[in-house]
C-alpha cells in the first residue's frame, strides 16, 4: 500500500465510485436535458410534422383560411415540368459532385499524402481548403461577376488560350447555365473532403503500405488496395453527405441564377422558395418541401448508422 | 545502373503532378485575387483592363462598401453568430453532460432521437418554422435567425461533445465526488476547463454556419436593419448592379474574416474533421 499525495486515493478501488455517487440522482439530469430537447423538437421535429399536414391544404401566407384539398399538390406537382426541371437539376448535382468531391478529391488527398511533396502539401492543403471555409454568397456573386460576358474574368481567358469560340454567357445560356452552377459549387467544396479523406489517411496504419511496397505495389496499387478500403468508412460517409448536400442546394442557385433563365436552373430548394415565398402558394411549396424530405431522409438514415455504431464502440 | 533507369520516369511523373497541383491551386488563387484587385480599380479599369493592376489603389470601393450597409451588416451577422452559437454550445454542452455521465433508462435512445435530427434538412421544415415563428412572435426579430440556426446545430455539436466526454477520464470528478462536489460544478469548475478543445471547435463550425448561413436571415426575418452579411450582400448586387467595384470590394470584406479564421486556428478545423467526418 502507497501512499503517494492526493492520487493514489483517487485509484483506491473504494473510492472510484465517488464520482458514480455525484451522479447517482438521476432526477437532476432532466435540468440539463430539457433546454436542448425542447429547442430540438420545436424548431426541427414539430416542423416536419407540420409540413406533411399543410401539404394536403391549398393556403396563403396571410389569410387564415386553409382549404383541405387532399393529394391535389402532389397531383399537380406530378404533372409540373418545373418540379421535374428541378429534380433533373439536383440529380446532375449530385453526380458531378459525387465525381469530383468524392473521386477526384480522394485522387488529390493521396498525392498530399506522399512524401516527395515535403512541405509543398502543406500549403496547398490550405489553398485547396480555403474556398471551403467562405460562404456560397460571396462566392456566388463572385463567380457571377467572372462568369459575366462584360467585366469577368472567363472569357478573356480563353480568348488568352486560344478557345474564343467557347466564350459565352455561361449563366444567361439555357444549356450552360445549371453546369457552370454545379462547377461553383465543385470549386468551393473539392477541397473540404479532400481534407477528410487526408485525416482519414494519417489513420492508416503505415505498416499497411510498407507491406504492400514489400509485395510490390507502386504508387497507384496502394492507393487503389489499400489507401481505399481503409478510407471505406469515410468514403461512405461522405458519399452520403455530397448526395445530400446536392439536394438541398439553394444559396448558390439563388444567388447565382436564381433559378433562370427561363426556369432551366431550377432546383427543388429554389422552387419551393419561390412557391411559399414569391407565388404564395404556400401548400404547394410544403408539397415539394415533402419531396426533398423524403429523399433526403432516406439518404442519411446511412450516415445514421455511422453515428449509432460509433455510439455502439464506445459503451 | 537499374535505379537510374527507372528514376527517371518516376521524376518526370513527380513533376508532372507537382504542375498540376500548381494549375489547381491557380484555379482557386486568381479568382480571390481578381476579387481583391477588381475592388481596388475604378469601374471603368475593371470593363476595360481586367488583368492589369489598378492605375492607383482605390481604397475609396472598401469605404463606400463599408458605408453601403456592409458595416451594418457586419454587425448583424456579429450579433446572430455569437447568439446562436452560445445558445448552441449551452444547450449541447449540457446535454452532452447529461447523457455521458448520468446512468438512466432511456440515455442511449435519447441521443440517438438527438442525432437524428442531424437527417433532417432545415429546407424541409422552412415554411412550418416561418409559421411557428410567427406564432411565438419572434418572427422578424434578430431571434427568429438565432433560435433556429442554434437548434440545427445541436445534433452535431451534441455529438462532438458527447463524443469526447465518454472517452474522458473521470479521476478529477471522484476527487470532486470526495469534496462534495454538486454535479453543476462539476461541469462548471472541473469539465468545462477539460474540454476547451473540443468546446473551440464546436465554436467554430457553429460560428462558420451561422456566419455564412443565407437562408434562415432571408426567409425569418424581413426587416432590412436586421440582416446578416450574405443577404446584405444579395441586396447590393440587385440594388447597385452597376456599382460592381462597390460590390468586390464588399466580397473581399465579407470573406477575410472567415480566411483569417481559417489559417490562424486550423487545428481546431481540423479536428472538427476528424470528429465528425462531416464537411461542416
Amino acid at each position: 500500500m502507497e501512499v503517494q499525495g492526493s492520487g493514489s486515493i483517487i485509484r483506491n478501488p473504494v473510492f472510484v465510485e465517488m464520482a458514480g455517487i455525484m451522479y447517482r440522482e438521476n432526477k437532476h439530469a432532466i435540468k440539463y436535458i430539457v433546454p436542448g430537447v425542447l429547442i430540438i423538437i420545436l424548431f426541427i421535429y414539430i416542423p416536419v410534422i407540420m409540413n406533411f399536414r399543410y401539404s394536403f391544404f391549398s393556403w396563403a401566407s396571410y389569410s387564415k383560411e386553409k382549404r383541405f384539398i387532399g393529394f391535389e399538390n402532389y397531383i399537380r406537382l406530378f404533372h409540373d415540368d418545373v418540379f421535374y426541371t428541378a429534380l433533373f437539376n439536383n440529380t446532375a448535382y449530385a453526380i458531378i459532385s459525387v465525381v469530383f468531391q468524392i473521386g477526384l478529391s480522394l485522387i488529390i488527398a493521396w498525392i498530399l499524402e506522399q512524401k516527395f511533396l515535403g512541405n509543398a502539401s502543406k500549403f496547398f492543403r490550405i489553398v485547396f481548403y480555403i474556398p471551403s471555409v467562405i460562404s456560397m454568397t460571396v462566392v456566388g456573386l463572385l463567380w457571377q461577376m467572372i462568369y459575366n460576358p462584360n467585366i469577368g474574368l472567363l472569357n478573356p481567358l480563353l480568348e488568352v488560350i486560344g478557345l474564343r469560340n467557347l466564350t459565352r454567357d455561361w449563366l444567361g445560356d439555357k444549356n450552360t447555365a445549371i453546369y457552370a452552377v454545379i462547377s461553383v459549387s465543385q470549386w468551393q467544396y473539392i477541397g473540404s473532403t479532400m481534407m477528410l479523406f487526408i485525416v482519414a489517411m494519417q489513420k492508416i496504419p503505415q505498416e499497411l503500405f510498407e507491406s504492400a511496397a514489400i509485395d510490390g505495389a507502386g504508387g497507384m496499387k496502394q492507393f487503389i488496395y489499400v489507401a481505399v478500403p481503409q478510407c471505406k468508412e469515410a468514403i461512405l460517409m461522405n458519399l452520403i453527405v455530397t448526395i445530400v448536400n446536392a439536394f438541398k442546394v439553394f444559396d448558390e442557385v439563388y444567388i447565382m441564377t436564381g433559378g433562370g433563365p427561363g426556369r432551366s436552373t431550377e432546383v427543388l430548394g429554389t422552387y419551393l422558395y419561390r412557391a411559399a415565398f414569391r407565388n404564395n402558394e404556400m401548400g404547394y411549396a410544403t408539397a415539394i418541401s415533402t419531396v426533398l424530405f423524403l429523399i433526403t431522409f432516406f439518404i442519411s438514415v446511412f450516415q445514421l448508422q455511422f453515428y449509432r455504431r460509433q455510439i455502439g464502440d464506445s459503451k | 545502373m537499374r535505379k537510374l533507369i527507372k528514376g527517371k520516369p518516376e521524376n518526370i511523373i513527380k513533376a508532372g503532378i507537382l504542375i498540376l497541383l500548381g494549375l489547381y491551386a491557380l484555379i482557386i488563387i486568381v479568382p480571390f485575387l481578381w476579387m481583391i484587385m477588381s475592388g481596388l480599380k475604378t469601374n471603368k479599369e475593371l470593363f476595360l483592363s481586367p488583368w492589369e493592376l489598378p492605375e492607383k489603389w482605390n481604397f475609396d470601393n472598401y469605404l463606400k462598401a463599408w458605408s453601403a450597409g456592409i458595416g451594418k451588416y457586419f454587425f448583424n451577422s456579429i450579433l446572430v453568430t455569437v447568439l446562436a452559437t452560445l445558445l448552441d454550445l449551452a444547450c449541447s454542452c449540457s446535454l452532452a453532460f447529461a447523457l455521458s455521465r448520468y446512468r438512466f433508462k432511456g440515455a442511449r435512445g435519447l441521443l440517438m432521437f438527438i442525432i437524428s435530427g442531424l437527417m433532417l434538412a432545415p429546407q424541409v421544415g422552412l415554411i412550418s418554422n416561418y409559421k411557428l415563428l410567427q406564432m411565438f412572435r419572434i418572427y422578424d426579430t434578430y431571434f427568429a435567425v438565432i433560435i433556429p440556426t442554434a437548434a440545427f446545430r445541436i445534433p452535431f455539436t451534441t455529438f462532438l461533445i458527447w463524443s469526447y466526454l465518454v472517452t474522458m477520464n473521470k479521476d478529477l470528478e471522484e476527487a470532486a465526488g470526495i469534496e462534495g462536489c454538486k454535479d453543476w460544478q462539476a461541469l462548471l469548475y472541473i469539465l468545462l476547463p477539460l474540454l476547451k478543445p473540443i468546446l473551440a471547435t464546436g465554436v467554430l463550425l457553429t460560428a462558420k454556419y451561422a456566419w455564412n448561413d443565407f437562408l434562415f436571415p432571408l426567409v425569418f426575418t424581413e426587416n432590412i436593419a436586421l440582416k446578416t452579411i450574405p443577404y446584405g450582400l444579395s441586396s447590393m448586387q440587385s440594388t447597385q448592379d452597376t456599382n460592381w467595384t462597390v460590390l468586390l470590394a464588399a466580397l473581399t470584406i465579407s470573406a477575410f474574416p472567415m480566411i483569417l479564421m481559417f489559417i490562424l486556428l486550423q487545428n481546431q478545423f481540423i479536428r472538427g474533421l476528424s470528429a465528425g467526418s462531416v464537411k461542416g
